[in-house]
């Protein structure tokens, strides 16, 4: 275990996955709050057609370029989405479904192609598909950092006006808050992290990144800042932890460990968490029973 | 029959089978569940791996519909204790798939079952796999499978043709003249995964879900009837994988993406020229009245 924190290589792996885990939470609260759970898992499938296509003229494998392809790519079908839903009557999760199946598809259709090409197959590209982490250089590090503190910073210096974005559009517009340029820049900041995290933990979970520490710090707490610290600390410890796991063997994928670790959050959070945990509800019930057969009781004596 | 024709017979069998179930997860609004669906059927058919050994239809499929129907009730279970119905979802079908690739990358190892054949399919493989079977000769594994599930398809919607109507775009009343919704809802979903099992091999996890959502949602904008929209929908599906199978061959790429590719163009066209809903028809209809 010492050994493999000592490599240093895995040490800026492990930093990485940890901030990746901590902006996802952050953004993950926001998603959830705006019921755009799934949303997250429609753009990260989106943005596969972006990464080849960029592989594709560039050449090589850059991780910046393949960030901003990626970017393009999943915003492009974040507004089909809107358009599709706006304009026919198709539901919005069809249109979700549609747009991450045929954006995939597309993307695996490049990706035969590149890795036909010399060189395509070498350079990892597949292992953008389900995270491997391991194959991250220091100057990619470098980039998901800064893109993942910029986010939390984002997150951190408008939190009153996000606040009222979230909970309260009306009022928010009342005192000359622009919900179109709210509406923006959340689709900015949700498509950075998506974008950041595929690299690590893959376009296929990289939902769940998002999605299960903020549920499982909904378990917690009634306010919305607690909920954000809580999630992002989810989100980092799952980060870090599955990695480390992943670490151990050789070749094996990180996403699928970050996911499972934090899912095991969840299921503690589902049980023991203080706001409706099933633990809790019980006793809560069981409580309620008691004093009722003793109030029944009393009753009875009395009558 | 020659090593392509079954290979087009297959795609076609997958875009009627998945064009037909396709149009209820369109009518009751689940369509992201065909997504959470076809992700956990990798983990049933993984475990269904690990216990017999070997990569049987019979053992796989009857992992993928229990997986599949444990998604659904994980779901459902997750909703009644109060979480958003997506956030549900999201959770239940990335972690089980992340269980499902770990127990590949760890105990499984195989060339049968890697996680590349599993999101991708490889329809090229299936002539490979010929079976026997009594009266139709030699048919290939995949094959006879999509056909078997393709009859289970049709004789459950034919069956209960007036039951899946009405749960389908009034549930309180179904529930009301005693259907049993529920009952009817795990059903559903068993069907999904059946489809989504039999499909694996061909077209893989995710672009499935293209194969399931797209030529339904397609049919939705052309029409208001549920036969036609069945009909219109199965034939959306066949085209589309046929007209994949072609471009694949013609720029030569994987055949699985193609086709998801295909039933996209199928929506784009379906979404411009519609008559009803089309955006052709939006943009003239206001002029025709004035």
């Amino acid at each position: 275990m010492l050994s493999i924190l000592l490599n240093s290589n895995t040490g800026w792996v492990l930093l990485s996955t940890m901030t990746l885990g901590i902006a996802a939470g952050t953004i993950g609260c926001m998603a959830y709050w705006k019921r755009q759970n799934l949303m997250s898992d429609a753009l990260s499938h989106a943005a596969l057609p972006g990464v080849v296509i960029a592989f594709l003229l560039i050449g090589e494998k850059n991780l910046l370029i393949l960030i901003i392809g990626a970017a393009i790519s999943a915003l492009i079908g974040a507004f089909l989405i809107q358009w599709i839903t706006t304009a026919s009557r198709i539901s919005e999760d069809s249109a979700m479904g549609m747009v991450l199946a045929i954006f995939y598809g597309f993307g695996i259709m490049l990706l035969t192609i590149a890795n036909r090409s010399a060189g395509g197959n070498q350079s990892g590209l597949d292992g953008f598909i389900y995270g491997q982490a391991a194959a991250m250089v220091r100057t990619d590090v470098i980039t998901m950092l800064v893109l993942a503190l910029i986010v939390v910073f984002i997150v951190f210096i408008g939190f009153k006006e996000w606040k009222l974005y979230l909970f309260d559009g009306q009022f928010a517009k009342g005192i000359g808050l622009s919900l179109k340029g709210m509406n923006t820049l959340y689709t900015a900041v949700l498509v950075t992290t998506i974008v950041i995290g595929i690299q690590a933990v893959g376009v296929i979970l990289m939902a769940a990144m998002l999605i299960i520490p903020a549920v499982s710090a909904r378990y917690w707490t009634q306010s919305f800042k607690v909920m954000i610290l809580l999630s992002a600390i989810f989100g980092g410890l799952a980060g870090a932890t599955g990695t480390l796991i992943s670490a151990l063997g050789s070749g094996l994928p990180t996403g699928p460990f970050i996911v499972v670790v934090g899912a095991g959050f969840f299921v503690i959070s589902l049980v023991l968490g203080k706001e409706k945990g099933i633990l809790i509800n019980y006793l809560q019930f069981k409580l309620h029973q008691k004093a009722q057969q003793s109030n029944a009781q009393t009753l009875k004596q009395e009558g | 029959m020659t090593y392509t024709a079954w290979i087009i017979l297959t795609a076609a069998l997958v875009g009627l089978s998945c064009g037909v179930i396709g149009v209820f997860l369109i009518l009751r609004k689940t369509a992201m569940m065909a997504d959470a669906i076809s992700h956990t059927v990798l983990l049933g058919i993984v475990i269904a791996y690990i216990i017999t050994r070997e990569v049987s239809g019979t053992a796989m499929l009857i992992g993928g519909i229990l997986a599949g129907v444990f998604t659904a009730f994980l779901v459902q279970w997750l909703h009644s204790l109060r979480v958003q119905h997506d956030a549900a979802m999201g959770i239940v079908f990335t972690t089980l798939f992340a269980i499902g690739v770990i127990l590949i990358a760890t105990s499984v190892g195989n060339a049968h079952l890697d996680v590349q054949h599993a999101l991708m399919g490889e329809i090229t493989f299936i002539p490979f796999h010929m079976i026997t079977l009594p009266i139709i000769g030699a048919i290939p594994e995949a094959t006879a499978l999509l056909l078997l599930v393709l009859a289970v398809i049709l004789f459950f919607i034919i069956a209960f043709y007036k039951e899946w109507k009405i749960t389908s775009f009034d549930p309180a009343l179904a529930a009301s003249l005693g259907i049993p919704v529920i009952l009817m809802h795990y059903l559903f979903m068993g069907l999904v995964s059946v489809t989504t099992v039999a499909s694996f091999d061909a077209v893989g996890a995710i672009m499935v879900v293209a194969m399931l959502i797209t030529p339904a949602a397609s049919a939705y904008l052309w029409t208001d009837k549920l036969s036609f929209m069945l009909v219109l929908s199965g034939s959306f599906g066949v085209v589309s994988a046929v007209a994949g199978y072609y471009i694949a061959a013609w720029i030569d790429t994987s055949i699985s993406g193609s086709m998801a590719f295909a039933t996209g163009l199928v929506f784009m066209i379906s979404f411009i020229f519609s008559p009803k809903h089309g955006l052709i028809s939006r943009r003239v209809r206001p002029a025709e009245t004035m």
